[in-house]
C-alpha cells in the first residue's frame, strides 16, 4: 500500500498534467467556437457552400471527398481562410491537447529517474504523432 | 402548482422533455432532407439532441459518445463515417473538460491510466482505419451488435464501490500502481491497489479497437475492466476511464481528421451541445434517480442498437 509521502509525490505530476490540460483544452475550445461562428455566420467563406451540405453529408466519405474536392491529411492548413477549416483548427488543437501534457509529464519522470513511465510517455507521444502525421491512410 | 427547479418532479419534467427532444428529430429524420438553404436545421437539431444526451449521460453514468453514435447514426441523415468522427470529438471534448478536475481530486490516476491508455490508443489507430475501410453495411451491422452487447453489459454488470484486492500482481507492483483518494461522500481517505494487470492490458487493447472503429467513448467497457477485473475503487475507475478516453480518442480523432471524416458542421454543434448538457446533468445528479435514468438509457440504446443492426442488414432503412 502507498505511503502518504509517495502519494504526495505522485500528486505533483497530476497537478502539472491538470494545469497543462486545462490551458491547452481551453485554447482549443476557444478556437473551435470562434472558427465555427465565423463559418456558420458567413464571416469567412466556405470551401463547400453551406446550402449544398444537406445533399452531401449523407454520402459515404469516399464520395463526399470526391464531390467536394476537400483536402486530405494536413492539406486543410492551406485552407484556413475557409470557414470549415478554421473550425477544424479548433478540433486539431483539442486532439493535440494531450501531447503538450505528455511532454510536461515526460520531463517530470525524466528528472525523477522513473525510466519506465518516461518510456511510456515517449511511446504515447510517438503513437499520437504517428496518428497525427497522416502517414496511415485507408486509401479513400 | 409550483415546482422547485431542484425538486425530483422538476427533474422528471426535464427528463421527459429530454426524451422528447431525442425522439423528435429522430422520427423527422426519416421523413425528408431539408430543402436547400435550410442547411442549419439539422445542425440545430443536432445541438439540441446532443444537449439532451449530455443531460442524460451524466446521471446514467455513461459517456456521451456511445449514446451519440447510436442515436445520431440511426436517426439523422448524416453518413455514419461523419457521425463516428463527431462521436469521437464529443467523447474527447467531454474527457478533456473533466480531466483537470479528476486529476486534481485523485479520481483519475496517471500511473494506472498511462500503461492501459498506451495500448488502447495504439490499437485505436487500427480500429479507426479498419472502421473507415469497411463497407457501410458491415459497420452498421457491427455497430448494432456492439451496442446491443453494451446494453447486455450495462444491464448485467454490478460494479463494486470498493473491491477487495488482497495483494497486487507483480506487474502492478513493479509499476507502482496504487494510490489514495479522498472520498467526499464518506470523508475518509481510501487506499487502493490493483491486480490482474496483464489481463487488463489485453482487454484495453481490444477496447481501443472498438473505440476507434465506431467512434465510441468506450467508458462503458473501461469502468467494468478497471473496477470488476482489476479491483480499482468505482470512483477511481470512472475518473481514470475518463482520463484514458482523452488519450484514446485523441489518437483515433487524428485518423478521422486526416481522412476527412470530421465535418465541422456536424462535430462542432455536437460538442457544444453535449458539453452544455453535461453541465446541467451534473447539477441534476443530486435530484434525479440514477436508476431511472439508467433504465431510460438502456431503452434508448436497445432501440438504437436494434435500428443500427436492422439498417446494416438492410431490413429497416
Amino acid at each position: 500500500m502507498p505511503t502518504t509521502e509517495t502519494s504526495d509525490a505522485l500528486r505533483v505530476e497530476q497537478r502539472l498534467y491538470a494545469r497543462l490540460l486545462e490551458r491547452s483544452a481551453a485554447t482549443g475550445f476557444a478556437v473551435l467556437v470562434a472558427g465555427f461562428a465565423a463559418y456558420a455566420f458567413g464571416w469567412l467563406p466556405a470551401h463547400v457552400p453551406l446550402e449544398r451540405l444537406p445533399e452531401l453529408w449523407g454520402l459515404p466519405l469516399r464520395d463526399y471527398l470526391r464531390a467536394t474536392d476537400a483536402p486530405r491529411g494536413w492539406g486543410w492548413i492551406a485552407h484556413l481562410a475557409d470557414g470549415e477549416f478554421a473550425s477544424l483548427a479548433g478540433i486539431a488543437l483539442l486532439a493535440g491537447a494531450s501531447l503538450l501534457c505528455l511532454g510536461g509529464l515526460l520531463a517530470v519522470y525524466a528528472r525523477r529517474g522513473d525510466r519506465f513511465y518516461a518510456a511510456i510517455c515517449v511511446a504515447e507521444i510517438a503513437v499520437m504523432l504517428l496518428a497525427a502525421s497522416g502517414v496511415l491512410t485507408t486509401g479513400h | 402548482m409550483t415546482v422547485s427547479p431542484r425538486s425530483p418532479r422538476a427533474a422528471a419534467w426535464i427528463l421527459a422533455a429530454a426524451v422528447a427532444a431525442c425522439a423528435g428529430p429522430g422520427l423527422a429524420a426519416t421523413a425528408a432532407v431539408p430543402a436547400a438553404g435550410a442547411w442549419w436545421v439539422w445542425p440545430l437539431a443536432l445541438f439540441f439532441v446532443s444537449f439532451t444526451l449530455g443531460i442524460i449521460a451524466v446521471p446514467a453514468g455513461v459517456g456521451g459518445g456511445v449514446l451519440f453514435v447510436a442515436l445520431v447514426g440511426g436517426f439523422f441523415p448524416f453518413h455514419l463515417d461523419f457521425v463516428r468522427g463527431a462521436g469521437l470529438m464529443v467523447a474527447l471534448a467531454s474527457a478533456l473538460a473533466a480531466g483537470p478536475r479528476l486529476l486534481r481530486g485523485g479520481l483519475a490516476d496517471l500511473r494506472l491510466a498511462l500503461p492501459l491508455g498506451l495500448l488502447a490508443s495504439a490499437s485505436s489507430i487500427a480500429g479507426a482505419m479498419l472502421g473507415l475501410a469497411m463497407s457501410p453495411s458491415s459497420v452498421q451491422t457491427a455497430l448494432g451488435l456492439t451496442i446491443l452487447g453494451i446494453v447486455a453489459l450495462m444491464a448485467s454488470a454490478r460494479n463494486a464501490e470498493l473491491p477487495r484486492v488482497a495483494a497486487p500482481d507483480r506487474l502492478s507492483a513493479a509499476l507502482g500502481i496504487h494510490g489514495v483518494f479522498h472520498d467526499g461522500a464518506s470523508g475518509r481517505a481510501v487506499e487502493w491497489q490493483v491486480h490482474r494487470t496483464p489481463v487488463g492490458l489485453a482487454l484495453f487493447t481490444g477496447i481501443g479497437v472498438l473505440a476507434g472503429m465506431f467512434g465510441l467513448g468506450a467508458g462503458w467497457a473501461n469502468v467494468p475492466v478497471l473496477n470488476l477485473l482489476m479491483g480499482a475503487p468505482l470512483k477511481v475507475s470512472a475518473g481514470t476511464s475518463s482520463f484514458i478516453l482523452s488519450l484514446v480518442d485523441s489518437t483515433a480523432a487524428w485518423v478521422y481528421l486526416n481522412e476527412g471524416a470530421v465535418l465541422a458542421v456536424i462535430a462542432v454543434p455536437s460538442v457544444l451541445g453535449m458539453m452544455l448538457g453535461a453541465r446541467i446533468g451534473a447539477r441534476l445528479l443530486t435530484v434525479m434517480k440514477a436508476a431511472t435514468v439508467r433504465r431510460l438509457v438502456l431503452v434508448l440504446l436497445l432501440f438504437s442498437g436494434t435500428r443500427a443492426l436492422l439498417k446494416g442488414l438492410a431490413i429497416w432503412n
